[in-house]
Parts: C-alpha cells; sequence; structure tokens
C-alpha cells in the first residue's frame, strides 16, 4: 500500500497515537527485562519485542466497547485499553495495587470494566471465551466485537479449532488472529504444522482469512479495520494471520539459539517502530525531534510508573485466601 | 423431608429438572441453553423438549460436537452479563471441557475478580448399563478445583430447588444430575417460586445409632438398608450433603456427634472420593466422638463396566450398607 492510500484511511491523529503506543510498548517492556535481569521481577516475563505493532494496531482499531481476549505478547493492547504503566509493573513486582492484586503475574491481567479478558496460561483457551463474549453481543442484538488470537503454536489447540468453528457457525461478531512469529518456544513453524501459513487453517471453517505483515503498524491497524467491519455487520468471523518474529528469547532467561542470527538480522531491519517513524517521515506527520519528544514522554512513563510499584505495598500473606468464590447472589 | 405447602401433583425427578430450566428462562432473560442436541431433539434425555419453540434458537443452542468450545462459549457469554446453562450430554464427556472448567472457569474470579456466573449440567452416574463413558460420576475430578460450586440433588424437590439456586448463583456451578433417578423417582412440588440454598445438607432420615453421609443416587440405597435395619432395632441417619462444594460441614459433624459412627457413600470410584475427603475431616475434627471405625462403602477403583453382572458387582448396593452397619452397630 502507498503511502498516499495510508493519508487517506488513516487520521494523522490515530498513526501518531499509535506511534506512541509503540514507543510506550517499547519502553515499558525493556524496562521490564532490565527489572527481571536485576532479580526484582520474579516468574516469568514474555515480551513483544519486535512484535509491538499487533497489539497497538488491532487494539487502536477497535472501539471502547469492544472487547479484547488478549495473546501473551499484547502489552501494547492493555496501555491503549487505560492500563497505566504503574499498574503493569506492580503486577509483574506482584503488589497489591496491581490488577490481580499479586494473585497472578505478568501479562496475565485484566479488568472487565476496561474490556480485557484475563489471559490463561494454556494457549488458545481464551479463544472459546471471546466466542462466547461474542455470542452475549449477538443473543443482546449489540454492535460490539470481540477480539482475540494466539500464536503459530497456539493455533494447533483443540480450543483454537473449536472456538473458530463455534464462532463460524453461529456468524459471531470476533476476529481471530494469529501472530505467527516462526517459533513456539524453541519449535519452528515447520514441526509445528504441515502447511506454511496459519490462515489456511481458517478455511476449514469457511472463515475468511488474510495475511498481514506484522510488524507494519497501518497494515495491522487497516485488516483489523476491516475485519471489524465485517464482525459488527454481522457477517461473522474473520482470521487474520500476522507474519512477524519474536525478536527475544520465549521468555527473558531464554537466549534463543536455537534461531539462525542471520534470521533475526534480516527482521531487525523490519522493526516495527522504525517502519512506523519511516512512514510518519513519508506521510510528513513527524521528523526527527518530535520522535525524540515521543522517547523522552515515555521514559518519564514508565519511570512514573516504576516509581508507583515500587511504592506500592505488597499484600500479605493472609490476602490469598480472599476472592475465590463471587458472592453477593446474582448481582453480576 | 421438606414439609410441603400446596403440593401439586407428582413430578419426576427429570421433570423437576426441566420446570426448573423453564420456570429461570420466563424469570430472567439473560439465561439461556446451550449444549449438544438440546434444541429441536430436546436433548438426550429430552429435559429441554419444546424449550427451542419457546424461546427460540438464541436461547436454546445447538452447539458443535465440541465440549471444551462450548464450555468455554459460557464462559465468554456469563462474563458479559448472560446466564449460560450448558448441558453435557453425559457427565463422563465433561473431561472434554476439564481444562476450560478448571482453568478458566474456576480462576477467573480469583485472579482478576471476574465473576463466571454460569451452570454445567452434568447427567451422570450408572445403573443404566451405559458402560465405561456412559455412567461415570466426575465429580471428584473437580472437587479438588478450588473456585467451583458442585450440586448433586437426590429428590425432584433438591433438583429443582437446587438447580434454581445454581443459575442465581454468581460462581460456575457443575450440577450433576443422576440419570438413573430421571424417571424412577417421583414427588410432588409446590406450586411456588422456591430454592434450595447451595451448601446446605439436607437430613432425609433422622436416626440415633449410624450417619450414613451421602448424596444422590446413593440416598435411596440408604433410605431402603435404614428401612430393612429397623427390624433388628438399628436405627440409621441418612445425611444427603446435595451440595459437595461448599460442604456443609456443620451437619456432617453434627450428624456425627450424635450418633458417633458413620458410613461414608458413594458412587463415585473410592480412592480420592468425596468419602475420603469426609473421612479425613472427621479424623481431624470429630476424632473424640468417634465410636468406631469410619466405613467408607464405595466401588472399586475400575472403570464402570457396561455388562449387566459386572456393573452390578461395582456398585454400591443395599445389602453393602445393611452389613456394614450391621458389623459398627456391634463395634
Ligand atoms: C496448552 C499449553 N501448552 C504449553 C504451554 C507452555 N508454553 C507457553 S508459550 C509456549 C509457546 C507458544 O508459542 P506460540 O503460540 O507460537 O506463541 P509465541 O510464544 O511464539 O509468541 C509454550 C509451549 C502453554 N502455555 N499452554
Amino acid at each position: 500500500m502507498d503511502v498516499a492510500d495510508i493519508a487517506k484511511e488513516i487520521k494523522r491523529d490515530d498513526m501518531l497515537q499509535m506511534h506512541h503506543y509503540l514507543r510506550l510498548t517499547r519502553a515499558l517492556e525493556e524496562r521490564i527485562t532490565a527489572l527481571y535481569r536485576q532479580g526484582r521481577i520474579v516468574g516469568g516475563v514474555y515480551t513483544s519485542h519486535g512484535m509491538e505493532a499487533i497489539a497497538v494496531g488491532y487494539a487502536s482499531a477497535l472501539e471502547r466497547d469492544d472487547v479484547i481476549a488478549p495473546y501473551h505478547r499484547d502489552m501494547g493492547a492493555f496501555l491503549i485499553r487505560g492500563f497505566t504503566t504503574g499498574e503493569i509493573l506492580a503486577q509483574y513486582l506482584g503488589k497489591r495495587t496491581g490488577p490481580t492484586k499479586g494473585k497472578d503475574g505478568n501479562v496475565h491481567m485484566g479488568d472487565l470494566r476496561r474490556g480485557v479478558f484475563g489471559f490463561v496460561s494454556h494457549l488458545a483457551d481464551n479463544l472459546p471465551v471471546a466466542a462466547g463474549a461474542a455470542l452475549a453481543f449477538k443473543i443482546r442484538g449489540e454492535s460490539r466485537v470481540v477480539f482475540t488470537g494466539t500464536g503459530d503454536g497456539g493455533s494447533s489447540r483443540g480450543d483454537f479449532h473449536e472456538a473458530m468453528n463455534f464462532a463460524a457457525v453461529r456468524k459471531l461478531p470476533v476476529v481471530f488472529f494469529c501472530t505467527n512469529n516462526q517459533y513456539a518456544y524453541s519449535t519452528p513453524l515447520r514441526l509445528q504444522m504441515a502447511i506454511s501459513n496459519v490462515v489456511d487453517r481458517a478455511k476449514a471453517y469457511g472463515m475468511p482469512g488474510e495475511i498481514v505483515d506484522g510488524n507494519d503498524v497501518a497494515a495491522v491497524y487497516l485488516a483489523a479495520k476491516r475485519a471489524i467491519a465485517i464482525a459488527r455487520e454481522g457477517e461473522g468471523p474473520t482470521f487474520l494471520e500476522f507474519k512477524t518474529m519474536r525478536m527475544h528469547g520465549h521468555s527473558e532467561h531464554d537466549p534463543a539459539k536455537y534461531v539462525p542470527r542471520e534470521l533475526l538480522e534480516d527482521w531487525k531491519k523490519k522493526d516495527p517502530i522504525l517502519k512506523a517513524e519511516r512512514l510518519l517521515r513519508e506521510l510528513g506527520y513527524a521528523e526527527e525531534s518530535y520522535f525524540q519528544r515521543v522517547a523522552e514522554r515515555v521514559k518519564n512513563e514508565v519511570e512514573t510508573g516504576v516509581e508507583f510499584a515500587e511504592q506500592s505495598p505488597l499484600p500479605e500473606g493472609p490476602e490469598m485466601l480472599e476472592g475465590v468464590f463471587a458472592d453477593g447472589a446474582d448481582s453480576y | 423431608m421438606v414439609a410441603m405447602a400446596q403440593a401439586t401433583e407428582e413430578v419426576s425427578y427429570l421433570e423437576a429438572i426441566s420446570q426448573a430450566l423453564d420456570e429461570e428462562m420466563a424469570r430472567d432473560e439473560r439465561v439461556f441453553l446451550m449444549g449438544e442436541d438440546v434444541g429441536t431433539y430436546g436433548g438426550a434425555f429430552k429435559i429441554t423438549e419444546g424449550f427451542l419453540q419457546k424461546y427460540g434458537e438464541w436461547r436454546v443452542l445447538d452447539t458443535p460436537l465440541a465440549e471444551s468450545g462450548f464450555v468455554g462459549a459460557a464462559i465468554g457469554a456469563a462474563m458479559m452479563g448472560l446466564r449460560p446453562v450448558v448441558e453435557m450430554q453425559f457427565a463422563d464427556f465433561i473431561s472434554c471441557a476439564f481444562d476450560q472448567i478448571t482453568e478458566v472457569a474456576a480462576k477467573n474470579h480469583y485472579r482478576w475478580g471476574a465473576a463466571v456466573p454460569m451452570v454445567i449440567r452434568a447427567p451422570f452416574g450408572g445403573g443404566v448399563h451405559g458402560g465405561p463413558f456412559h455412567s461415570e460420576c466426575p465429580e471428584g475430578w473437580f472437587f479438588h478445583s478450588p473456585g467451583l460450586k458442585l450440586v448433586a440433588p437426590s429428590t425432584p424437590y433438591d433438583a429443582k430447588g437446587l438447580l434454581k439456586a445454581a443459575i442465581r448463583d454468581p460462581n460456575p456451578v457443575i450440577y450433576f444430575e443422576h440419570k438413573f433417578l430421571y424417571r424412577r423417582i417421583k414427588s410432588a412440588l409446590p406450586k411456588e417460586d422456591f430454592v434450595v440454598p447451595l451448601g446446605k445438607a439436607d437430613v432425609k432420615r433422622v436416626g440415633n445409632d449410624i450417619s450414613v453421609i451421602t448424596y444422590g443416587a446413593m440416598v435411596h440405597l440408604a433410605l431402603e438398608a435404614a428401612q430393612a435395619l429397623t427390624k433388628e432395632g438399628i436405627d440409621l441417619e441418612v445425611v444427603d450433603l446435595r451440595t459437595l462444594i461448599p460442604l456443609d460441614k456443620e451437619t456432617i459433624y453434627s450428624s456425627v456427634r450424635k450418633t458417633s459412627k458413620v458410613i461414608l457413600l458413594h458412587e463415585d470410584n473410592k480412592t480420592g472420593g468425596i468419602g475420603a475427603e469426609i473421612a479425613a475431616l472427621l479424623a481431624e475434627d470429630c476424632f473424640d466422638c468417634l465410636d468406631g471405625p469410619i466405613v467408607r462403602i464405595a466401588p472399586p477403583d475400575t472403570p464402570v463396566p457396561f455388562s449387566p453382572p459386572l456393573e452390578e458387582f461395582f456398585l454400591p448396593k443395599t445389602s453393602d450398607i445393611v452389613s456394614a452397619a450391621r458389623k459398627l452397630a456391634a463395634y
């Protein structure tokens, strides 16, 4: 797609805002990685380094009332939905002020009021749940849409297929995506599936699919917009395959020696942030000094978050007993 | 048993479940049904017969054959404010949805405060020659998973009242309905709306000598055994748990404190079953009041076999309870 077309289809403010969130995601996750290396974050840390355009692109394409059931490298979606850097860092540090009050860690957070479902480790488990949220919208005749996805690895799970099939049969307003970042932990795509494009899986369900450059925030945004429009029209689900590359290890403890270095060198040139900045320059929307100001701004936002999280109290042990059951009969 | 005002004509256990669903769907438009063949066909056991015509295809959804998928969908719909009631065609197939139930439904509220108000109806139990895949009692799998409520009624009154309570509860509830009881057990029900609160056991027969703690179809065996033992002057108290989680420890303890002797009876396999947990609780909390060993009656640790003599050998019998009670009484 050429620059003039993009200028027509994406508002300047939206492009600039997406750029902001790309930078914020990168800065926040770099800070999280650093805290992890210092031993201040325990547990696993999974980042979206090199893949930021996906969550930023699709979450920007949704309306406020829509719902996201995210994939495990969708930090940008949390930020766009209003999770502050402070809350997110508090979550990573196991603080009481995090969205799960210390009950769960890292990206395993959610908030119904902000329309974000808590991520479940069992990959693809959230896909049927997302289809169910879309079912609720369909039953009530609301024009809300759900966006959900998983990785290439997660797309092998039965729940992925069960969700796609059910949503297709009932024409539910949901968009499924797959972040094909070529590896599932250490397992390359060729050992994950005998097809080279994940999108082919959608054909089995009679669902339209599209391959999208996952490193191009404008492409992700526009593809998401198209799929969302189809869903909102009552035409049912679409499948989007975002082609990308996981630039860090599976988690921050994984040096990813199984990935050929040349492959990474290749993908480094396609970095989604640099790509977005090139585009913004070509569109005449921004230049170097602007990018520097954004970098400064997001750095402050991250540091404010670190301060908040570090000053937040840890939960007390017995708080772990709270919340197994919801109470207040029928008030939900 | 519960005193009933304004009793109507007798309804079966199956009709009681059907009535509860119908009344809850009429009362609350958020309630909807999903499962395999629940629509046009009315469900494998015909519990939802006529519902599709009455409520339409968006409140009575026939699903693809994919338990994990539709249980997951029920979770999502519940979080968005609806009140799904999912039918497992047979409780056995709940294993396909185990992951969604234990990992998603059970943990959501604990992890991030999202309530999952949904019910999974699971027709369970043997005695109907269903073989290893149509006779299981899978409650033990879920008894160990915090965040779920488990219900297992033994009478039409409880079946109706507990299902209504389960639908109105803000948590995921698995409702184990016993297939053997569907058409065999009947009683009169009150005309007006009623619920049986979750977490409350019921003393189905008051007795002084031995407490039989049980649930589901086994309640009726225990009552039969109690009847048979009256001639011998052994007086059984039959405690019907009705709800397995939350477990009504108070009622269990007060019965055992009174009788000092206990038989734990269930149809699920013995090892790691609900009886094992109650035995441990009694050993922890009621050791001083026990006048005999805690006795467990449960099937052996095998799958439920098909051929009638094998299945009969597998299932607990009235005579097992009678002979265990005799021994315990003499203790
Ligand atoms: C059902 C399940 N099995 C195994 C795991 C452990 N695990 C976590 S991430 C991962 C690889 C995921 O690969 P993919 O879906 O391609 O996403 P990526 O991490 O590459 O972005 C595995 C095996 C899991 N979380 N869930």
